[in-house]
């Protein structure tokens, strides 16, 4: 038991190593430039952001439209707090400050997530469509309030204190985060609430308590990517946290199949390294049909696979090993009865 | 000491605007008892369950479980003061494995908090390991160890039926309320289920209320059997009496049956 442990630690560990190690190999040799550098790293952001949506949909079942308007309030706070308290001590700075991006997201969603979660589904997604407007008109127009913001102009300011090696190490530190919450008590809770909420309130799961749980951490994740964007590129608009950009995350976490860690991650990446192949391949000229061909990627992926890429499936190390050992996995038949 | 009754039910009333789903219910069940809930389709039985388990809160009336009052509680602190129940139309979490049915239902006493599980600290694999012990006893007692990492979904209805049961003993109750839990069985998987309620109410300590169709099951198993009509108790009784009460025939079979 033991061994085997420490063997699968090993080999996650190995794996992470030779990622890493052939991405900076490939850096040094000029294969990547700083162009595919830059999407690389948003691809990992994405993966923050959609793993939040994915504990909020894809493991507890709450739809939500709003996703992309904590991204932005994590990447608006991080970035405000970076731009005020720009100081020589990056490192603290960058710490704190990605910090406050996803205090930020995951205390609004507490707020709002208190009156709003009693809603069942379909309501629930226009209630969060609803605040995402709110936030996207609050981005908009916050200057008047607090200059710095910079409003419907954009902002700029905050110091590029994210790269690589950071994106990695963060991303890396989430997926082992979500992988422990949802193999937990608190993920079962979760999952119950999804299959059927009224059967986990009647055997003793406080529902309202998990769902918050869940959107709490979730937009909390939102925010800590949205914290990492601000500190990667150095240009904050109110147009990249709108609806569009929720409507990105829910893609993703909906065509890498509900319920699956793997699916969300490999999706994330996939669908940022898509939208960019798609730009040279479709030229200038046809640049707006990428949202004709994304379109049609999801209606395509719903006909044929509505269950996702993954459907719920994991790759290996993101299963934590059983802890019984009264029994390994046995495909034999039923029984019977036990008496 | 005199023991008290685990549930008592004091002058019921539930309406759905103008409907009078229940009236006037008044039931006490004592420790140990197996107590039969019948009656003809929308009698008011799984009403009476769902204002128990606190999915509705009565019009009026009074709920007492163990001496204390429940009446209106939030069904998941219901659960937790040790009422589980199983439903009519089975609800597992589906695509969910069988043994995670089981586990999630103890996390309210799970011992460990939100950081314990993110930082897997020896206390999470502490209580991980017991509550994963404890649920893997309870499928076995229910004949389901060997299904444990099969999909709810993917198993038998006899023994996604089994499974729901084996959920409910997992919040540890005083009372288990089972809803038609011999619905769409056969009359050999019914005799099972019959040994199975036994065995399971022994070996837990239980005391059961079941509401039930099929009279071979309910006269096999029940102590005592509450017959409801259009929301009100019509009768109440031995199982040998009811079943040639007058009152009883007329319900089931229509005017002129007892005759």
């Amino acid at each position: 038991m033991q061994k085997s442990k420490w063997g699968s630690f090993i080999i996650i560990a190995a794996v992470t190593l030779v990622v890493y190690a052939v991405v900076r190999t490939l850096e040094t040799m000029g294969l990547i430039d700083q162009y595919w550098q830059r999407v690389l790293d948003q691809a990992l952001i994405m993966t923050i952001g959609a793993l939040g949506l994915s504990i909020i949909y894809g493991f507890t079942g709450q739809f939500s439209l709003g996703h992309a308007a904590f991204y932005g309030l994590g990447a608006y706070s991080a970035g405000l707090f970076s731009k005020v308290y720009n100081s020589d001590h990056n490192l603290l700075l960058f710490m704190v400050s990605l910090l406050v991006g996803a205090a930020v997201a995951g205390l609004v969603a507490l707020v709002i997530g208190l009156p709003i979660l009693r809603l069942r589904s379909d309501y629930l997604g226009i209630a969060t469509l609803g605040f995402g407007i709110i936030v996207k008109v609050g981005m908009d127009n916050f200057n008047k309030l607090i200059p710095a913001l910079g409003g419907a102009t954009g902002m700029s300011g905050t110091p590029q204190l994210a790269n690589f090696d950071w994106l990695f190490i963060v991303a890396l530190l989430v997926i082992i985060l979500v992988r422990n919450f949802v193999y937990s008590t608190y993920g079962r809770a979760c999952t119950a609430v999804r299959e059927d909420e009224i059967a986990a309130d009647v055997l003793g799961i406080n529902t309202t308590n998990t769902k918050v749980i869940a959107f709490v951490l979730g937009c909390a994740l939102a925010g800590l990517a949205g914290g990492m964007y601000a500190h990667r590129y150095p240009f904050l608009h109110p147009s990249s946290f709108d609806f569009l950009k929720s409507f990105d995350f829910l893609l993703v976490v909906v065509l890498g199949g509900l319920g699956s860690i793997t699916g969300t991650v490999v999706t994330a990446v996939a669908w940022v390294f898509l939208l960019e192949v798609l730009r040279f391949v479709l030229g200038q000229t046809f640049i707006d049909f990428r949202g004709v061909i994304y379109a049609l990627i999801l209606i395509i992926a719903i006909i044929v696979r509505p269950q996702g890429i993954f459907s719920g499936r994991e790759i290996g190390f993101l299963v934590p090993k059983p802890f019984s050992t009264l029994v390994g996995r046995k495909d034999g038949v039923n029984a019977g009865t036990g008496s | 000491m005199v023991s008290m009754p685990v549930l008592v039910l004091e002058d019921i009333d539930k309406s759905f605007g103008g409907l009078k789903a229940v009236s006037g219910f008044n039931m006490t069940i004592e420790k140990g008892e197996v107590v039969g809930l019948i009656g003809p389709n929308g009698a008011g039985k799984t009403t009476v369950f769902n204002m128990i388990s606190g999915i509705y809160r009565p019009s009026s009336g009074k709920i007492t479980f163990l001496g204390d009052e429940i009446t209106g509680m939030a069904p998941y602190l219901v659960c937790q003061k040790g009422i589980a129940r199983t439903f009519q139309n089975i609800r597992l979490f589906r695509e969910n494995t069988v043994l995670d049915n089981v586990m999630t239902i103890f996390h309210p006493r799970a011992g460990y908090n939100l950081l314990d599980a993110v930082l897997r600290t020896p206390r999470f694999k502490r209580h991980e390991s017991a509550i994963t012990g404890q649920a893997m006893e309870l499928l076995s007692a229910l004949g389901l160890e060997d299904r444990a990492y099969d999909k709810a979904m993917n198993l038998p209805y006899g023994a996604q039926r089994r499974l729901e049961i084996a959920r409910a003993l997992a919040g540890r109750p005083r009372l288990l309320l089972l809803d038609e839990p011999a619905a769409g069985m056969n009359p050999a998987e019914v005799v099972k289920m019959v040994e199975l309620i036994k065995y399971v109410k022994e070996k837990f300590d239980l005391t059961v209320l079941l509401i039930e169709h099929q009279m071979g099951m309910v006269m096999k198993l029940c102590e005592r059997l509450v017959v409801l009509d259009f929301g009100q108790i019509i009768a109440s009784g031995l199982p040998a009496e009811i079943r040639s009460d007058p009152l009883v025939l007329e319900a089931y079979l229509g005017k002129g049956a007892a005759v």
